[in-house]
């Protein structure tokens, strides 16, 4: 099998729910975990003589979504039915749009192995969800809850512009991210509120047609989307090379195997029937809406990321886990712009403490009770050596969960360093008199012996010695 | 007199003044109900004590002088296509024979509010697919007039009631025909208004671009007065229009003088229509022009395309909304062992055959490799008959026509053949297809004592002019007081 | 006649429609004559013609994103011919 000879072609089909809060044609909550069929009506049920009626928000959020790719917002958009029969799908057609979809022509800059790539964007277009449908696994009855159908989804849909499964990857990542900075969505493929589908295909290295493309479905998770999408690649690949044809067809990927299935529920392929839909007028974006949706655009994660690395300083593996989460950024530079110390020690203490804390303590950002001023207090503390690196854990787990100033903690807790020189001084003094052999191996050449005379100040300090001091106290005074 | 006899203006007024009261009323109309439906069929469903109950409290309102309107007390019969919370809505269809409205639909909603008493479902062709209520899959309702004829259809049902003065008005829809040629037909008024006037929230939908309610009634006035409780704008339907309605009674009483009155040359040079059509027909413009209107020969020259638009585009849409009919939620369930064979047999039992040619003929204009030829084409050629429309009403004010080719025809005749069936319909589909305001009323009558209608049409939101047109026309006129010789002999 | 019956069960297919050996014949009789019919639209230039896709000219009014009450279980499911608990029951689709 020789992969190697083989370029692939992918091309990904992302489904993102939109964070209304109601559905996209009807009043129903969109919220997650209702029992069965409890957030539905009669247009989302698809009983006779409903019609849709749009809901704002969705076409706000959609821009957003647009002009963050960098896509051209149609002025004039068109709805359309696609029609199939399905349990989950209640008016046996899907409202979604076909010709003429509301963004066109965008495009997403990823990291790969060679550099950054731009991943351009076909079109993003604005549908309905359908319900689900639950099979009974011994083989009776299918149970459908549609409290899903009905909530809003945009379709954004690349240009087979992918080459591998890691580019694929990174690819949804920075998808999910610029969705989830823009508010838009949750980012969570495990709950199917972003769903992704693959086109893949190979062709010879060197041609110049691209191959039979297959489409994977099902695919929930991101370690699943690189799984899947390798496991296709081969499987064509050996197709081809034991001289057969990949057919066109859609497979799932089976988690538990680690392969693509054919979908062997063969209705013949999909005649989907579309045409524009009678009762929807064509979306119609009203002046100035793009403008406006663009002024109040946040800065998106690729932007942030490039800016957390050239102006903080920070490495690229700090600056990511950073900006990952928009509010843990925003709280980064808040406390930094009261710091005003090395941007990288506040990134150790971010990375380190401060989201150990929040997992155990399972709190966002925005449930954080202490003041980003209190943050910088901490640092600037440890900076003065008014507490030592260790004693400052303390205090922050202690602000961390009371919000009380970091001050007021060490103070209480008795953290406070002596930065007393004379106290330091007699200190030393007191030690290297209590331990002449080590002063005297110290002289002949053993520095290691400087750790214990360390220790043995800092022990009879009890533990407040500012250890910067201490270390030059004892070195000044062995005549170093 | 009867109750009955009066028309709803002419009730209102009664219980207005207290003379009459609305549950007399109800019971002088179930009175005939009893007495005809047994022949007529026009219901579908009787609820007796919901227009009782109704009636109870138009009752009320009015002897606390909080009376909802002019037609509060007045009671109606809804075309059963009309969603009604808590009773059985069938659209005339098996596959919805037990389905029960779980909410109003806006123009039911709009009534309550106008206090009229709902007396009961009416019968109509499945789906309202058809031309003659023959397609309901109940029986086929009888035209008053002569029991063995069609009352016309879709809306059947609430014709012939209206007719038989078994309910003193109706609600109908059109799609391409479906108020006016019964109207016709049954020698009653039929309104349907332009596209977007009154809400389609709560109808079960046939053709979404065609389908609109209107009222059916036994003279124009009270036309005036049903369609002004229902011309509301609906947020619930995206395609409901913005439009104010206008008081269409202010101007009714106006008169034709000075109005130029169009006369389609392509609607009179159809062959195969009935002389005694002709005749009456050309007598009412004539009648028109005596009252100070200008006769203007017009053409609109795509109207022999318009029978093959519609029978492209409506069943399109319609195989698309009828495709949520499908056992899984509601309507009848036939058994089958998988999915696939419980959709099949649900549907090919729940849905009559014209019901199934039309999803079947609609399914293939869509389909991959025609939809170009035929669904796009006929939406490209309707854009022309809209066009002719624009360009005519340049020089009219309002277009007059048959209704129908021809009288009432006898149950039983075009069933079996459904393009003979179809052609019921030339002269009131291109109305459908552009979206324009068209009434029918009754201009004569055959020898054989059968209603021949005359159509009016007229520009968007011009409802008020083709009321008044009517009128200047009924006024002169007794057609619309002659009664159907139902009980005699 | 316009229509093969290969066709006509292809359509009855995409429409799910269970046809009988009867209703297949009389609908590719029925049908194809009815395609006649309306093959006559081919005549007509509409080559600089736009489709009327949308009866009602304007744009309609969107709704604010307000959360309106849901149908309790009685309304959403009343009508239901097959349910388990508050969900649908449907037969089993074959994959």
């Amino acid at each position: 099998m020789s992969v190697a000879d083989f370029q692939p072609v992918i091309g990904l089909e992302v489904h993102a729910q939109l964070l209304t809060r109601s559905k996209i044609f009807c009043g129903c909550s969109t919220e997650f975990g209702a029992p069965p069929n409890a957030n539905t009506c009669a247009v989302c049920l698809g009983m006779p003589g409903v019609l849709p009626v749009l809901n704002e928000k969705v076409v706000e959020y959609a821009i957003r979504v647009g002009r963050a790719l960098g896509c051209h917002i149609n002025p004039v958009s068109i709805w359309a039915r696609k029609n199939y029969f399905y349990p989950d799908l209640p008016k046996g057609y899907q409202i979604s749009q076909y010709d003429q979809p509301l963004c066109q022509h965008g495009a997403l800059e990823i990291d790969t192995d060679d550099g950054p790539r731009r991943i351009r964007i076909l079109r993003i277009h604005l549908e309905e969800d359908a319900g689900k449908n639950v099979h009974d696994a011994g083989g009776g009855d299918s149970l459908v809850d549609l409290n899903r159908s009905g909530v809003p989804l945009v379709e954004i849909v690349s240009e087979p512009d992918i080459r591998s499964s890691t580019e694929a990857g990174e690819y949804l990542k920075a998808l999910r991210d610029v969705l989830v900075y823009l508010g838009v969505n949750d980012g969570n493929l495990e709950e199917g509120s972003f769903r992704c589908d693959a086109n893949v295909s190979v062709m010879r290295k060197g041609a110049t047609q691209y191959g039979q493309r297959v489409e994977l479905k099902n695919i929930n998770s991101f370690r699943f989307v690189q799984k899947a999408i390798d496991y296709e690649i081969g499987r064509q690949v050996e197709v081809i090379e034991s001289g057969g044809k990949v057919a066109q067809e859609t497979r799932l990927f089976d988690a538990v195997r680690g392969e693509t299935r054919s979908m062997r529920s063969k209705e013949e392929a999909h005649d989907y029937r579309y045409f524009p839909e009678p009762d929807l007028p064509p979306l119609r974006i009203p002046e100035g809406l793009v403008e406006r949706i663009e002024r109040e655009l946040p800065e998106l994660p690729r932007a942030k990321l490039q800016r957390f690395t050239s102006t903080y300083g920070l490495p690229a593996y700090d600056a990511k886990i950073l900006v990952s989460d928009r509010p843990l950024a925003d709280l980064f530079e808040k406390v930094q712009a009261e710091y005003r110390g090395p941007a990288k020690k506040l990134s150790n203490w971010f990375l380190g403490e401060l989201l150990r804390l929040m997992k155990e303590e399972a709190r966002e950002v925005s449930a954080l009770r202490f003041s980003p001023t209190q943050f910088a207090a901490l640092l600037q503390m440890v900076d003065a050596g008014d507490v030592s690196n260790n004693a400052a854990k303390d205090v922050f787990a202690e602000m961390f969960r009371t919000g009380r100033a970091p001050r007021e903690i060490a103070q209480q807790k008795g953290l406070i360093q002596v930065q007393d020189a004379g106290a330091v001084e007699a200190a030393v003094d007191a030690v290297l008199a209590a331990n002449p052999d080590e002063v005297e191996k110290y002289r002949a050449g053993k520095k290691q012996v400087l750790g214990f005379l360390v220790g043995q100040v800092m022990k009879a300090m009890k533990g407040k010695g500012n250890p910067g001091l201490v270390n030059a106290a004892l070195k000044a005074k062995l005549g170093d | 007199m009867e109750p009955t006899d009066l028309s709803m203006l002419e009730l209102g007024r009664k219980l207005a003044s207290g003379e009459l009261s609305s549950v007399e009323a109800v019971r002088a109309s179930l009175a005939r109900v009893d007495r005809f439906d047994g022949q007529v069929k026009a219901f579908l469903r009787v609820d007796r004590e919901g227009a009782l109950a109704q009636a109870e409290a138009a009752d009320r309102r009015r002897k606390d002088g909080r009376r909802a309107g002019p037609l509060d007390g007045v009671p109606v019969g809804l075309k059963d296509l009309f969603l009604t919370e808590g009773l059985p809505t069938t659209a005339g269809s098996r596959i919805l024979e037990r389905f029960v409205a779980p909410y109003d639909g806006t123009a039911v909603k709009l009534l309550r509010a106008a206090g009229t008493p709902i007396l009961g479902k009416l019968n109509m062709d499945e789906f309202a697919m058809g031309s003659s209520t023959e397609n309901s899959a109940f029986f086929p309702t009888r035209n008053p007039w002569n029991l063995e004829t069609s009352p016309g259809g879709s809306s059947g049902g609430s014709a012939a009631a209206v007719a038989a003065r078994m309910v003193f008005g109706a609600l109908g829809t059109d799609t391409g025909g479906s108020i006016r040629q019964p109207a016709a037909l049954s020698g009653i008024v039929g309104l349907k208004p332009t596209y977007g006037r009154v809400s389609r929230f709560g109808v079960v939908a046939f053709a979404s671009s065609l389908d609109q309610v209107g009222p059916m009634t036994r003279d124009v006035p009270d036309c005036a007065a049903l369609l002004q409780a229902i011309a509301v704008h609906d947020p619930q339907d995206s395609t409901s229009a913005q439009v104010k309605a206008p008081d269409y009674l202010a101007e009714i009483e106006a008169g034709v003088k000075g109005m130029k009155l169009g006369l389609p040359r392509e609607y009179f040079e159809l062959p195969g229509m009935d002389p005694e059509v002709r005749a009456a027909v050309e007598d009412a413009t004539r009648a028109l022009e005596k009252l100070g209107a200008q006769l203007v020969p017009v053409s609109l020259p795509h109207t022999r395309y318009a029978l093959a638009t519609y029978y492209l585009v409506a069943p399109a849409e319609a195989s698309s909304n009828l495709a949520r009919y499908d056992g899984v939620r509601y309507g009848l369930r036939a058994d089958g062992a998988n999915l696939l064979a419980m959709y099949g047999r649900t549907r090919d039992q729940g849905f009559g055959l014209e019901v199934k040619r039309r999803i079947m003929l609609g399914t293939y204009a869509l389909s991959a490799g025609y939809y170009d030829a035929y669904y796009l084409k006929a939406q490209k050629v309707r854009t022309l008959i809209k066009q002719d429309f624009v360009d005519a009403f340049r020089t009219v004010d309002a277009v007059l026509s048959p209704t129908s080719p021809t009288p009432a025809f006898r149950i039983g005749e075009r069933v079996d053949d459904p393009l003979a069936m179809y052609l019921s319909d030339v002269f009131t589909l291109p109305c459908n297809l552009a979206g324009l305001p068209g009434l029918s009323l009754p201009c004569g009558f055959t020898r054989a004592n059968l209603p021949i209608g005359l159509q009016v049409l007229g520009r968007p939101w011009d409802e008020a002019r083709v009321l008044r047109i009517a009128r200047a026309f009924e006024r002169e006129h007794d057609f619309h007081r002659r009664t159907p010789p139902l009980g005699v002999a | 006649m316009s229509l093969t019956l290969e066709e006509v069960r292809h359509v009855a297919g995409l429409a799910r429609l269970s046809l009988s050996a009867e209703e297949e014949t009389l609908m590719r009789k029925q049908l194809s004559a009815i395609l006649d019919a309306v093959a006559e639209l081919s005549q007509v230039d509409t080559s600089a013609v736009e489709p009327t896709s949308h009866a009602a000219g304007e744009a309609a009014p969107w709704r604010p994103d307000e959360v309106r009450p849901s149908f309790p279980p009685e309304k959403a499911l009343g009508n239901a011919p097959a349910k388990v608990g508050t969900s649908f029951a449907v037969p089993r689709i074959i994959e």
